[in-house]
């Protein structure tokens, strides 16, 4: 099958390094090298390639994208292309000068993360001391610099009862969009899963202080929401659909339908270095596998959702199924889908310490 | 509905503009993106922070062959519905 339509937006993750150790980091827990990330010269190609191809969105993410020394010259480069330029970052290494060459370099937007509305959970959590106090003043800079905001809070049992406060931050921060997101159980998340998984009743509490505070803050803030797999019937529609809405680069140059792809060993994903954005978006092998609907199996073929949630995500039916082309065991048709409710139980009584996201793998917890 | 005097802008961080590969107007948001339909373009293209929604449902009753008060809750809904998205300020 061959699609024409275009990609909407590139990711790209500049690096894997990040100053901060959360636990539920998504990053594959195998992280990309420094030596081996792309050359400034190999991003500014992969930028002109994308904005040619019809992206109309450029997310700078990693790891910390602010680690990167070019990150400045890549959102001038990429804004001038006519991208939209957005950056992912935790906030630690924006300072006043950071900020103003950001500016100049015509960024459109910034996404400050928080991991708590208490600066020593937050400092924990990120395992960073001063990185909360770090993280107001970069939310002020992004503000003074007249720049729209949005500050977004990951969240998991150890920290779930304080949405309120969360929201309550992002108020007092002038947030133009507040993002409270569930972890989502893949790389070092699922590694400190059953640390980390919120019961139901702590989720369905969480779901009510999001509802009334969306009444409350209608058109002055927009919250989006994002809940974990776990306690769904139904899967979420992953990226939007394999290889229909985004590519994602990673540090070392490959290309993926999403961050976790390269979970999916079977299949071979090219590189930027070898290939065009084009050539990798209409024809590689890795983004036309699962692809549409054809590749799917019973009873997500016939089923009338199947162009609503595209089959799910296929790294968690790898993880937890054990096989790529299964039906994401977040759905309730799932044969594996009582995989959920065991992961659940598992978390219940499980203990509260986390493995830190390093880049040197601490050994197997 | 929201009355015809208020005036809508872009928010920060919105760019609406037309995207030759695609032939077609997108509205780009922080971390958002739409691809409005053909009424909301034109809707849209109106749109520059000074003209209310009753001068753009004039400008559009006189170009679209349709009743006044129709396109003025059309655009109205249009515009409040961008607005819970986070895309404009009414």
């Amino acid at each position: 099958m061959n699609y024409t339509q275009p990609p909407m937006g590139l990711i790209a993750e500049l690096t894997h390094r990040c100053p901060l150790q959360c636990a539920y980091c998504s990053n594959p827990i195998a992280l990309d090298p420094p030596l081996g990330e792309l050359t400034t010269a190999d991003w500014m190609r992969v930028l002109d390639q994308a904005a040619a191809l019809g992206i109309l969105q450029v997310h700078f993410s990693g790891g910390e994208p602010m680690a990167r020394a070019d990150l400045v010259q890549l959102v001038a480069h990429a804004s001038s292309a006519g991208l939209y330029t957005n950056i992912i970052t935790s906030g630690v290494l924006l300072s006043d000068a950071a900020m103003s060459d950001l500016l100049h370099a015509r960024i459109d937007h910034i996404q400050l993360s928080f991991q708590d509305a208490l600066l020593a959970e937050g400092d924990r959590f990120g395992g960073y001391r001063g990185g909360h106090a770090r993280k107001l003043e970069a939310a002020r800079r992004i503000r003074e610099a007249g720049l729209p905001l949005t500050a977004n809070f990951v969240v998991h049992r150890q920290n779930v009862g304080r949405v309120e406060a969360m929201i309550a931050l992002g108020e007092a921060l002038q947030a133009e969009r507040i993002e409270i997101a569930h972890v989502q159980y893949y790389g070092w998340a699922l590694l400190n899963r059953s640390a980390l998984l919120p019961s139901r009743e702590q989720l369905e509490a969480t779901n009510k202080v999001v509802t009334t505070a969306r009444t409350r803050l209608a058109g002055r803030i927009a919250i989006d929401y994002v809940v974990p797999d776990y306690y769904a019937a139904r899967p979420k529609a992953c990226m939007g659909g394999w290889g229909k809405r985004f590519i994602n680069i990673s540090p070392s140059g490959k290309a993926l339908p999403c961050h976790a792809a390269e979970t999916l060993t079977d299949l071979a994903f090219p590189s930027v270095r070898d290939m065009s954005l084009k050539d990798i978006w209409t024809d590689s092998e890795a983004f036309r596998r699962f692809r549409g609907t054809e590749w799917m199996p019973a009873p997500c073929r016939s089923c009338d959702r199947r162009e609503i949630d595209w089959g799910g995500c296929r790294c968690q039916a790898l993880a937890l199924a054990g096989d790529a082309t299964a039906t994401d065991p977040a759905c309730a048709q799932s044969p594996d889908h009582a995989l959920m409710a065991e992961a659940v139980a598992a978390a219940v009584d499980a203990p509260l310490d986390l493995v830190p996201r390093r880049m040197r793998r601490v050994a197997d917890a | 509905m929201i009355g015809e005097s208020r005036v809508p802008r872009f928010r920060r961080g919105v760019r609406f503009r037309y995207d030759q590969i695609r032939r077609a107007w997108v509205l780009l948001a922080p971390e958002k993106l739409y691809m409005p339909d053909e009424v909301a373009v034109e809707i849209l293209k109106l749109v520059d922070g000074e003209r209310s929604i009753a001068l753009i449902a004039d400008d559009l009753a006189s170009r679209f062959d349709a009743p006044r008060e129709l396109i003025v809750r059309d655009t109205a809904a249009a515009l409040e519905d961008l607005s819970l998205r986070g895309a404009l300020e009414l």
